[in-house]
């Protein structure tokens, strides 16, 4: 786990600076990453794009620290927490409960616990719902209770891997406006992983384009739109049309 | 607003939960579930009766009536009813001290990688060794005493239990080990908070199995390892068998029969209560 001092000093929360990851040794070895070098800003959503194999997955398990590095250097400034693709909770707890852990982890107190899980839940619009089980909530409200959890980490940096890739369009939307929200109450930053650019585009600050095998850093496109944004606007529409013709490129390239 | 379209998403979603039936529905899934059973005790003991009528072995075999009559008759003296307090009581006391044993080993084995090379598979032979071997060895060290059948029943069900729980924590989907860690769990947090609750659903289709190594590991050290003026289910049917009293010690097997059922199913209910629990029915 990185440590939670070193957020006053560094001014970027996440930073990776010529970051090379290789699995297995000689010729079996497979290049992952491959001096990726990236900064996110407090308060700012950074979207990673990519085509499989670009390793997005593994640039979130090194910022979360459970991995190291084969060259490089990662700096995620203050505390981490992620968000998968399934939300991940414990179905022997509630959502409360589940919630209530993570606090508990920290060292919170019992009746304090209880309090802040109860606000936490409200804060994702799941106020009524602590009492549930995970198997009795919907995908997308599993994915908020997980949200409300990675909060209750009390983070600097929240990590998302590909969160909303299994839910409808229409909770998806709702859930980007809850991105929105719940980040520029916040000085958090995210780091999001997506398969798609639309998406990207609607909530980054920046999108950073990734090449596949190994995974480097082909482009990195600042999004000026403003927000409230909606995801089938015309600016996120054309920006997201020329990431994809930028992808569509580094894509066929493997194909020669 | 955002908000009401959240709210109005998530009832739509909820919606589809089936309600519960009333009092009525009740009764029906009780019926639907006994009358299976009913019916097959009626046909045992057709057949039985079938069987007697037949004559085979006439002067010892006794009619399924004679036998459970005599089953009432001890069933109101108090001899039984002790006999059956102080098995009892030694199968849940062996089962607890197993339990106990059973589950520090198997966290131990399951968490720590040389120790689950060294002693892993030592504990599926264990878990296969016939319980009436240690039955020897119990009586050497102890000599014919409670301790030796609790001895007995101990190495019988602690390894059984300590394999259940090994499979529970293997079982543990990684995803949630990974959010365990993610929130700062290590070590014995992780294991307390994580892989032990994800275990239990496995855990406890184990231990049914180890109910069933307690209860015949007890009634075979029950039935070898006598202790006098200790009436026990084992000593019952150990004069039983002395005297030939062949009503008797059927009636003595059908309690063991059903007490072993009623536990047995116990686990079931407690299986399936968890089961509901995590929307895993």
């Amino acid at each position: 786990m990185p440590d939670a001092t070193a957020t006053k000093e560094t001014p970027a929360a996440v930073t990776l600076t010529g970051v090379s990851k290789t699995y297995g040794r000689g010729a079996a070895s497979v290049r992952a990453l491959d001096q990726v070098t990236l900064s996110a800003e407090p308060g700012e959503v950074t979207c990673l794009i990519g085509a499989s194999g670009c390793g997005k997955s593994t640039l979130l398990s090194l910022i979360a620290g459970l991995e190291r590095p084969t060259a490089g250097e990662v700096a995620a400034g203050g505390r981490v927490a992620l968000m998968f693709q399934e939300a991940g909770l414990f179905p022997w707890l509630t959502a409360a409960g589940n919630v209530e852990l993570a606090l508990r982890a920290r060292g919170t107190g019992r009746a304090e616990r209880k309090q802040r899980a109860a606000g936490l839940l409200e804060t994702v619009h799941l106020g009524g719902f602590g009492k549930k089980r995970p198997h009795e909530l919907s995908g997308g409200m599993r994915q908020r209770v997980a949200l409300a959890r990675a909060l209750a980490a009390d983070a600097d940096v929240l990590l998302m891997d590909e969160p909303f890739g299994a839910l409808d369009a229409m909770t998806r939307d709702l859930l980007h406006e809850e991105v929105d929200r719940i980040t520029a109450g916040r000085d958090l930053t995210v780091v999001f992983v997506t398969h798609n650019v639309r998406e990207a585009v609607r909530l980054g600050d920046q999108v950073v384009l990734l090449s596949s095998r190994p995974g480097t850093v082909l482009e990195r496109y600042e999004v000026p739109i403003e927000r409230p944004r909606r995801i089938d606007s015309a600016p996120v529409a054309e920006l997201a049309g020329t990431i994809t013709d930028r992808l569509r490129e580094e894509v066929s390239r493997h194909g020669t | 607003m955002a908000h009401d379209t959240i709210a109005g998403l998530d009832a739509l979603d909820l919606a589809a939960e089936a309600a519960p039936g009333g009092a009525g529905a009740r009764a029906g899934r009780v019926w639907n579930a006994a009358w299976p059973k009913l019916a097959a005790i009626v046909i045992f003991l057709a057949l039985w009766e079938i069987l007697y009528l037949a004559g085979w072995k006439s002067l010892i075999f006794p009619a399924p009536g004679t036998t459970l009559s005599d089953l009432g008759t001890q069933l109101s003296s108090g001899q039984l009813w002790q006999a059956i307090e102080t098995t009892l009581g030694r199968a849940l006391g062996g089962f607890a001290i197993a339990l106990v044993i059973g589950v520090v080993v198997g966290s131990l084995v399951s968490r720590i990688g040389a120790l689950r090379q060294a002693v892993g598979s030592m504990l599926t032979g264990l878990q296969t060794m016939p319980s009436v071997a240690w039955i020897p060895f119990a009586i050497i060290l102890f000599g014919s005493s409670t301790s030796t059948i609790g001895f007995v029943v101990v190495m019988a069900s602690a390894p059984s239990i300590a394999n259940a729980l090994i499979a529970g924590v293997d079982y543990t989907p990684p995803l949630l080990v990974k959010a365990g860690r993610l929130m700062g769990l290590a070590r014995l947090r992780l294991h307390w908070h994580v892989y032990l609750p994800s275990s239990l659903p496995t855990f406890v289709s184990g231990l049914k199995q180890a109910w069933a190594f307690t209860w015949h590991s007890l009634l075979t050290a029950e039935l070898v390892v006598l202790i006098p003026n200790h009436p026990s289910l084992g000593i019952l049917l150990d004069s039983d068998q002395q005297q030939a009293d062949m009503p008797s010690t059927i009636a003595v097997m059908l309690v063991i029969l059903i007490l072993g059922v009623v536990v047995d199913g116990l686990f079931g209910l407690w299986n399936r209560s968890i089961q509901r629990r995590r929307g895993l029915e």
